[in-house]
């Protein structure tokens, strides 16, 4: 191999493998099980278009938009259904205030941590999974993954006025999704943890 | 002067810095005199947390192992 190439592949190497624990972490909450799938289809996108990458800074950003598109391209082939959230009166709901109003473990010190405890990991996951991905991927790039908007406007090649009004629209589904969702599968009930 | 209404459509905005200086000071203003918006505050703030804490997601050791073999493959064929 002659030895730009050999630096060039060495270089995407260190670069790819660093990225890996967090590259999973993205795929397995956009697409679950097949996360280890997308990983691969991303490294293999990734080398390809790597001599295109000019500032080394900028590489989790970019290896993250390509594995956030071929997570999206595997969400359309899959052809799931869409979502059905209902996003009615949704501008008005607060969490905060439905948790005080309904008041569901009512010999609780601290109501609102209370609740938010009721939920482990697979619950929140099933959470997000009942949000339309396109106020899910915003959601978690941002707040569970830490990019600034201005990244992922360019990752999901929005404006970012769109991508900050999908958030808003993102948090509250969020909020509204916990509610519901603790309602349906009973983590209402005192003691139920 | 806004409603209550007005500052918890803002709130998630009021804790990532993303309002405008005239925002921002007008939901200070607010939560200077209404408590339950400041329990709306400290309670999307935890949200925040719970959100990245909960939705955080470990890399097994051998899927790390397959992808990396796959690295290692990248570009010598």
């Amino acid at each position: 191999m002659p030895e730009p190439k050999r630096l060039a592949r060495e270089r995407f190497r260190v670069l790819a493998e660093e990225q890996l624990p967090r590259l999973y972490a993205i795929a397995r909450r956009l697409v679950g099980d097949e996360a280890e799938d997308a990983v691969q289809d991303t490294l293999l996108k990734a080398y390809r278009g790597f001599d295109h990458l000019e500032h080394s800074a900028a590489a989790p950003a970019w290896i993250t938009s390509i594995l956030v598109n071929v997570c999206r391209d595997r969400g359309r082939a899959r052809a799931r259904a869409p979502q059905q959230v209902s996003i009615d009166a949704m501008e008005e709901f607060s969490l905060f205030r439905k948790i005080a109003d309904e008041d569901p473990f009512p010999y609780s010190d601290s109501l609102h941590l209370d609740f938010l405890e009721q939920f482990g990991s697979e619950d929140v996951r099933a959470v997000l999974a009942r949000l339309p991905d396109l106020y899910r991927i915003p959601l978690l790039l941002v707040y569970v993954d830490g990019f600034a908007t201005k990244e992922v406007a360019r990752m999901l090649e929005a404006p970012l006025g769109t991508v900050l009004a999908r958030l808003h629209r993102g948090r509250k589904l969020f909020e509204k999704q916990l509610w519901e969702y603790a309602e349906e599968v009973g983590l209402l009930r005192e003691g139920v943890r | 002067m806004i409603s209550c209404a007005e500052a918890v459509e803002q709130l998630w905005e009021y804790l990532d810095g993303a309002l405008t200086e005239q925002d921002r000071a007008a939901i200070e203003e607010h939560l200077s005199f209404c408590r339950r918006c400041c329990g709306e505050v400290e309670f999307a703030d935890e949200l925040r947390a719970f959100l990245a804490r909960e939705a955080s997601e470990e890399i097994p050791d051998e899927v790390r192992a397959r992808l990396i073999t796959t690295l290692d493959e990248l570009g010598t064929e």
